[in-house]
């Protein structure tokens, strides 16, 4: 019990100002690791400052000093009680190179959920146009404007210039226009998760019915070879991208529904969020790059760059992919050695 | 529908409970508003500076015009809230924080997801998803963020009642009695404390029956607390009384140096609180 405020005011205030200055580098400095002994002072002065707000939380006249404790110890709580490992330093090329490929991993199965949903929207593209030609141009988004028309005679246009007259001038704001098209059709993908995975799917059933149009035109006007050299070089990483991007989508409604678990949903929710962010974030880095290719070099046709040679390169794109998806990270890192050995909930599965 | 003066309870494993009040709807909104007023302004200076890439390549200057309102609407939020701890521009002028719903240490995946989640709670328009399910959520969460397990604080600023202005610096018997003083001072309760004062600020609105029927209640409690001696006490109105018991409450002794002391500690203390 308190009789005189002031005085215990006075005489815990050193300790609420080094809890403060404790927090301060824990909260600041990525790079600070307390040793033991620090660790101790950490854990003591929080336990006396929140036995300080429990002893003044009975008293009106204080409610700066109240309100100040229950922000001191809230702090402290977060820090003593965080089960979830640190990040101590931003390292993108680890978290891309080691954290994307095994977080791919690990939701495999989400990820061959939504290519099986996406053939299946390719499959009725492909059937509708075979059936009803004119459902191209229903179903077509206005940016596939210039998929309209018959495509051997894109084609013959196309091979005119070579390509050189598509976009001239204007690739850089091509390509840009592409990353932020893609990049948000990724992101809603994933966001519409939060539908319990009916907007991730109806997002890669649309995106299956577009490709499956497409594809089967050409295929069907006999344009099989500029087909693949214009889809590929870009879409070998493009598709894959939009793939893993529902691959998100359906993680985040995987942890709603909760089908098999027995954690709470804000304990499902808690341990998807950070395989979603990386997800979404490694798709950004492949779009950015999908766009890069798709503005500088699929438009480019035979006589100026042979078809065989675009293919070869999408090719190799998708193989580069496949392995780095499959093999990327399956060594512990350099920090994971000396804590022995991979974590065990991040052991990488079997794609 | 839940209480817009929602709290975020946190008892921690020492048993010690601590509250945090929600911010509501209606402040988050404007501070939604204010962000994307802020993000606009960004994208116009970025914009404008990217002109100077004009002697390059003008197909350049397009491209970022194209890129640059994206990355700062998708990184304005991301960034700020990441590097500073749960605020934006929006929320730092309303006083508002994104906290982990558990009062656990923020993360980055947390932070990433509520703000990417935005165009689902966007949904149809102007937010409206997002807005029936904080008004359908206990702890105001939008969708974003429900799924990244957080909640917006609201962190007001603390003021001391303006004393001056409702007790008169007169002649107070109860400051005659020093111990009975310090356990009246331990025994009032906040709440209680800050009924007595409401109903202070608020004298005159009341009917002059109810006025003293309400301070005569007040009074009686306070005198159930601690009996001071009748001499104190005597010829005192309830509703004198109730200004004395806060005067001896809220007003530390001006003749005291522990009390100027104590003054001076608090200003330190609302330095330390704002760092």
């Amino acid at each position: 019990m308190i009789i005189d405020v002031e005085k215990f005011v006075t005489a815990e205030r050193p300790f609420w100002s080094e809890l403060e200055q404790l927090l301060g580098r824990l909260e600041n400095e990525p790079g600070f690791q307390p040793d033991l002994a620090q660790l101790r002072r950490l854990h003591y002065l929080y336990e006396r400052t929140s036995s300080d707000l429990a002893k003044i939380a009975t008293f009106s006249a204080e409610p700066e000093t109240r309100a100040f404790l229950e922000n001191l110890v809230a702090r402290a709580y977060g820090e003593i009680h965080e089960t979830r490992r640190r990040g101590h330093r931003i390292r993108p090329v680890e978290w891309f190179m080691v954290t994307f490929p095994r977080t791919f991993r690990r939701h495999a199965r989400a990820f061959w959920l939504g290519v099986i949903i996406t053939l299946a929207g390719t499959a009725l593209g492909a059937f509708a146009l075979m059936f009803d030609p004119d459902a191209k141009a229903s179903v077509l988004p206005r940016m596939f404007a210039n998929h309209l028309g018959d495509p051997a005679k894109r084609v013959a246009e196309e091979e005119k210039s070579g390509g050189t007259a598509a976009h001239a001038g204007a690739k850089a704001r091509f390509s840009a226009h592409l990353m932020r098209n893609n990049i948000q059709v990724s992101v809603n993908a994933m966001a519409f998760g939060l539908t319990y995975g009916i907007g991730t799917i109806v997002v890669l059933f649309y995106n299956g019915v577009i490709l499956g149009l497409i594809c089967a035109d050409y295929i069907i006007a006999g344009q099989s070879k500029f087909l693949a050299a214009w889809l590929l070089p870009h879409g070998s990483i493009e598709i894959p991208a939009i793939l893993i991007a529902g691959q998100a989508g359906l993680v985040l409604a995987s942890a709603l529904i909760g089908r098999g678990s027995r954690a709470s949903l804000r304990e499902r929710l808690r341990q998807a969020a950070p395989d979603l962010a990386t997800l979404i974030g490694g798709v950004a880095v492949m779009l950015v790059w999908a766009g890069f290719v798709e503005a500088f070099l699929s438009q480019y046709h035979e006589p100026v760059i042979p078809y065989s040679l675009k293919i070869a390169f999408g090719v190799v794109e998708l193989g580069v992919l496949w392995v780095f998806l499959a093999r990327a990270g399956l060594k512990p890192t350099t920090d994971e050695q000396a804590e022995g050995g991979l974590p065990a909930a991040k052991l990488p599965q079997s794609t | 529908m839940t209480s817009r003066t929602a709290t975020l309870d946190i008892r921690t494993p020492e048993g010690i409970v601590f509250s945090l009040p929600l911010a509501g709807p209606m402040l988050r909104f404007i501070g939604f508003v204010l962000d994307t007023s802020t993000v606009n302004v960004i994208t116009q200076v970025l914009v404008t500076l990217a002109l100077v890439f004009i002697m390059v390549s003008p197909d350049i200057v397009i491209a970022l015009r194209i890129l640059l309102p994206f990355i700062v609407q998708v990184g304005y939020g991301i960034g700020c809230e990441w590097l500073w701890r749960g605020q934006t521009l929006g929320k730092w002028v309303l006083r508002m924080r994104v906290m982990d719903a558990q009062g656990l240490r923020l993360q980055f995946s947390q932070v990433v997801m509520r703000n990417l989640l935005r165009p689902v709670d966007s949904l149809p328009l102007l937010g409206f998803v997002g807005a029936v399910a904080m008004f359908l959520n206990r702890h105001n969460q939008r969708l974003g963020d429900l799924a990244a397990n957080t909640v917006v604080v609201r962190q007001p600023r603390l003021r001391e009642p303006d004393l001056d202005q409702l007790l008169s610096r007169k002649y107070n018997s109860l400051r005659d009695h020093p111990h009975l003083e310090a356990r009246l001072r331990q025994r009032v309760s906040p709440a209680e404390a800050a009924v007595a004062l409401q109903a202070l600020l608020r004298r005159d609105e009341l009917d002059p029956s109810a006025r003293v029927g309400l301070f005569s209640e007040i009074a009686a409690r306070f005198r159930s607390l601690v009996e001071f001696p009748p001499e104190s006490t005597e010829g005192l109105t309830d509703e004198q009384h109730v200004r004395n018991v806060l005067d001896v409450v809220f007003r530390v002794r001006r003749d005291d140096p522990a009390g100027a002391a104590k003054s001076a500690g608090r200003g330190e203390l609302e330095e330390l609180a704002g760092k």
